[in-house]
């Protein structure tokens, strides 16, 4: 069935190539993303009853969760960094041009039903802007806590030390405030993952791993001769 | 009914004391069966070291390479105390020598390292306040025969009290060395004669009710110094203490407390508040009385995250800290507070006391003595927790302070989260209110005990009792006292838990745990920091209500958006 039909009406804009629905997001891809959500939701839940903002979770089991989930997400992103450099998806993440159009898109052009300005193709999956957002959460962010985290559970090893005092109030600091910066990173993001089409595309597409993309000619053929990519017309 | 229960009561003074203990109620079954007998009940806090209970608490173990009973020189007949130990030393040759080394024949400490000099000999406490110049009374507790003044002879070995430790018959007793005021002896009349044949013969390894019969009625009662001693550990179920569990491990005290040559491990006056060294093998230390001594510095299993998690505690918690969730568990009362500026009052010109307190066992605890003052009691109690690198600066009769700077530190521990050796411990902390020298800012010696006229114990006069109590001890006295609040610390051990009632995580890492009190150091659960949460939440709240409002907009431009194509 060819979508393009469906939403020919308001999408007629700089149509480069044909679009079709393919799989974008791969099998690890999405078993990554929604293992490393569940594990980033039990972190901070667990985290906020460990900083001592609720005591909805006896602080022995929080402990025991927040240290087995900040392992198995530490394993899971050695995986990733793995995947993402052999399958080379790590340019995905690379600076774009134009992510002051996409904030601007967003701020302003999304209200008034602007089309988006940037086309999803299979080697640009993401935005300029979800790339810069990304390129952050894992550069920034997610080391920070990863870090912190780490030598936090380590502590025993360190505690000795005459710095152990000033260094464990630093770390810390460090993990609690890159903390909050993943709560907020996450709630805007889970409000963006509704700016889509309808209000469940992007997490269905998140789900399903098929979205409607642009392809060149010579993806399509390529495609269409190797079976590289999952196509589903 | 055992005997050793009975007072009798005879004279004067005893009309007076023995309406007041029919006019409470009464706790021993026994005693309500004749109420109206010469045989009053043993007063719970009077006779204070006699023990219904006079069963060996430790079972033979059978490892004893020698039968005492068959033993010419025990046949006796002995009259006395130091007969029996003449008998003792005429085989064991050398325990005399080692004995007059221990701190129980001293009563003396050197303190190695504050250079103090400790011991019951000198030392003010905070509950009768000094032995020194008591002996009479206080020397009870001397494992020795004699000693109630400077005259005692330190260096005769017939005076050491071999029985007082290695009577297994629990038909011994110790009585004062002289004669108190009548106040006070009554007390200890009405008991029945030492059978010294017997008691000569069936010696043994000492029972927790030896070393109990002193150390469970510290500060003048059952329980009433330590909070983790006391005579409930006689025979203790496991929930009071894993270790002396009478039907479990049985622990005896000297289990722990391992002597060499009479010498016992487990200082109070020179703690070992971090063991860092943790098993002994054979040929390596083991004279000493830590836990880690058995439980290695890494008690908790390895192999678990918790256990991991727990092991990295050590270093900075004391085992007793968790281990041991609350003091005075068994039904005995410890003392929690005692106000000597009540002392002295009398009904009829006879001193009398009050017995509000009934404690878990049902026993009713004095809340006022006419020879004591008032007190307060308390059970299961949380704990006082600080930082503890072992030592203690005593304040002694020549210390001077201040008394408008609050309470006087009897005994203040050393010890700061960051100097690298201390751990933190818990402390029964005991707040009195005693008198002092008003014009030197010293503490003072009393004069309690003695049929003179002087004793407080009787004529019920601080000015007279402390000057006296301070002249006698050659100690330089202003003539004017006064009452200044003290604090007492006892680190505390005892009443060891089984490990599933040991302190939850929370019980310390939570914004109001037992912790709350310890500044300086940074814990999570507890500790936050103010301005970081504050933007951390103004981040989280602003993105979410930063998503809701563009939601909505985006909501009402899109209804505006298809108005405006439909048109």
């Amino acid at each position: 069935m060819n979508r393009q039909a469906n939403n020919g009406d308001g999408t007629k804009v700089r149509q480069k190539g044909e679009k079709h629905y393919v799989m974008i997001y791969s099998r690890y891809e999405r078993f990554w993303h929604w293992s490393q959500a569940l594990l980033i939701f039990t972190l901070f839940y667990t985290g906020l009853g460990l900083h001592g903002l609720h005591d909805w979770m006896d602080f022995h089991l929080a402990v025991t969760i927040h240290t087995y989930a900040a392992l198995a997400l530490i394993v899971l992103w050695i995986f990733t960094t793995f995947w993402n450099f052999t399958t080379g998806q790590w340019r995905q993440y690379l600076f774009k041009e134009g992510v002051i159009k996409v904030i601007r898109f967003y701020a302003y052009g999304i209200l008034v039903g602007e089309p988006h300005p940037y086309k999803k193709g299979l080697q640009r999956k993401q935005n300029a802007l979800q790339s810069l957002a990304y390129m952050s959460f894992m550069l920034l962010i997610g080391p920070a806590l990863w870090s912190s985290g780490i030598i936090y559970l380590l502590y025993d090893f360190w505690s000795g030390y005459d710095w152990s005092n000033q260094g464990l109030t630093l770390i810390a600091f460090v993990h609690t405030a890159a903390a909050y910066l993943m709560g907020t990173f996450v709630i805007i993001h889970i409000y963006m993952t509704t700016t889509g089409k309808t209000p469940t595309h992007y997490i269905k597409t998140m789900i399903s791993g098929y979205d409607n993309v642009e392809l060149t000619e010579a993806e399509k053929a390529y495609i269409e001769e190797t079976h590289a990519i999952s196509m589903k017309d | 009914m055992h005997l050793q229960r009975l007072l009798v009561i005879k004279s004067g003074i005893r009309a007076c004391m023995y309406a007041l203990l029919l006019a409470i109620p009464l706790s021993p079954p026994q005693a309500s069966d004749s109420p109206v007998s010469h045989e009053a009940p043993v007063d719970s806090d009077m006779n204070f070291r006699i023990v219904e209970d006079t069963k060996p608490s430790i079972r033979d173990d059978g490892e004893s390479t020698a039968d005492h009973t068959k033993f010419e020189v025990l046949q006796g007949p002995f009259e006395s105390g130091p007969e029996v130990t003449k008998a003792c030393l005429s085989c064991h040759t050398e325990a005399g020598r080692h004995f007059m080394q221990s701190i129980h024949w001293t009563w003396e400490y050197d303190h190695p390292e504050t250079g103090q000099k400790l011991g019951k000999k000198t030392l003010i406490n905070t509950f009768c306040t000094n032995a020194k110049g008591n002996e009479g009374m206080c020397a009870q507790c001397h494992a020795g025969y004699g000693w109630k003044d400077e005259n005692f002879d330190f260096t005769n070995q017939d005076n050491i009290d071999c029985l007082v430790c290695h009577d297994r018959t629990g038909a011994y007793y110790k009585t004062p060395n002289s004669t108190g005021n009548k106040a006070c002896s009554v007390m200890f009349e009405g008991k029945q004669p030492i059978p010294w044949e017997k008691v000569a013969q069936n010696v043994g390894k000492p029972g927790r009710e030896n070393c109990g019969a002193c150390h469970f009625y510290g500060g003048g009662g059952d329980g009433v110094k330590h909070g983790d001693l006391d005579s409930s550990l006689k025979s203790p179920n496991r929930e009071l203490d894993v270790h002396m569990d009478a039907q479990g491990l049985n622990f005896a005290c000297t289990t722990c407390h391992v002597t060499r040559q009479h010498l016992l491990a487990g200082s109070r006056y020179n703690v070992m508040a971090h063991d860092t060294e943790g098993l002994g093998l054979p040929g390596e230390r083991r004279d000493v009385a830590t836990c880690e001594s058995c439980h290695s510095d890494t008690p908790h299993s390895n192999t678990e995250l918790t256990g991991i998690k727990l092991n990295g505690h050590v270093d900075k918690i004391a085992c007793q800290t968790c281990h041991i969730p609350t003091i005075a568990r068994g039904g005995v009362a410890t003392k929690t507070d005692w106000d000597w500026r009540t002392a002295g009052r009398t009904k009829n010109g006879e001193g009398f006391k009050e017995k509000h307190y009934t404690q878990g066992n049902g026993a009713h605890r004095a809340t006022y003595k006419s020879i004591k003052g008032s007190f307060e009691y308390g059970e299961n109690l949380v704990p006082h927790y600080d930082w503890f690198d072992g030592q203690m600066i005593y304040t002694t009769i020549d210390t001077t302070f201040d008394p408008a700077k609050g309470p006087v530190e009897i005994n203040g521990y050393k010890g700061t989260h960051d100097d690298g050796r201390s751990r933190i411990w818990p402390f029964k902390r005991m707040h009195t209110v005693q008198p002092y020298d008003k014009g030197n800012n010293t503490l003072v010696y009393m004069h309690l005990w003695g049929d003179d006229e002087d004793a407080y114990w009787g004529n019920y006069d601080f000015g007279r009792a402390i000057k006296v109590g301070m002249q006698r001890n050659n100690i330089p006295y202003s003539g004017e006292y006064d009452f200044v609040e003290t604090y007492s610390f006892w680190p505390i051990t005892h009443m060891v838990a089984p490990s599933e009632d040991a302190l939850a995580c929370n019980e310390c890492h939570s914004r109001e745990g037992r912790l709350n009190d310890l500044e300086g150091f940074y814990m999570p659960g507890r500790d936050s920091f103010r301005w970081l949460d504050i933007l951390g939440y103004l981040a989280l709240a602003g993105a979410l209500i930063g998503v809701l409002l563009h939601g909505l907009l985006r909501k009402l431009f899109s209804r505006k958006n298809r108005q405006g194509d439909t048109s």
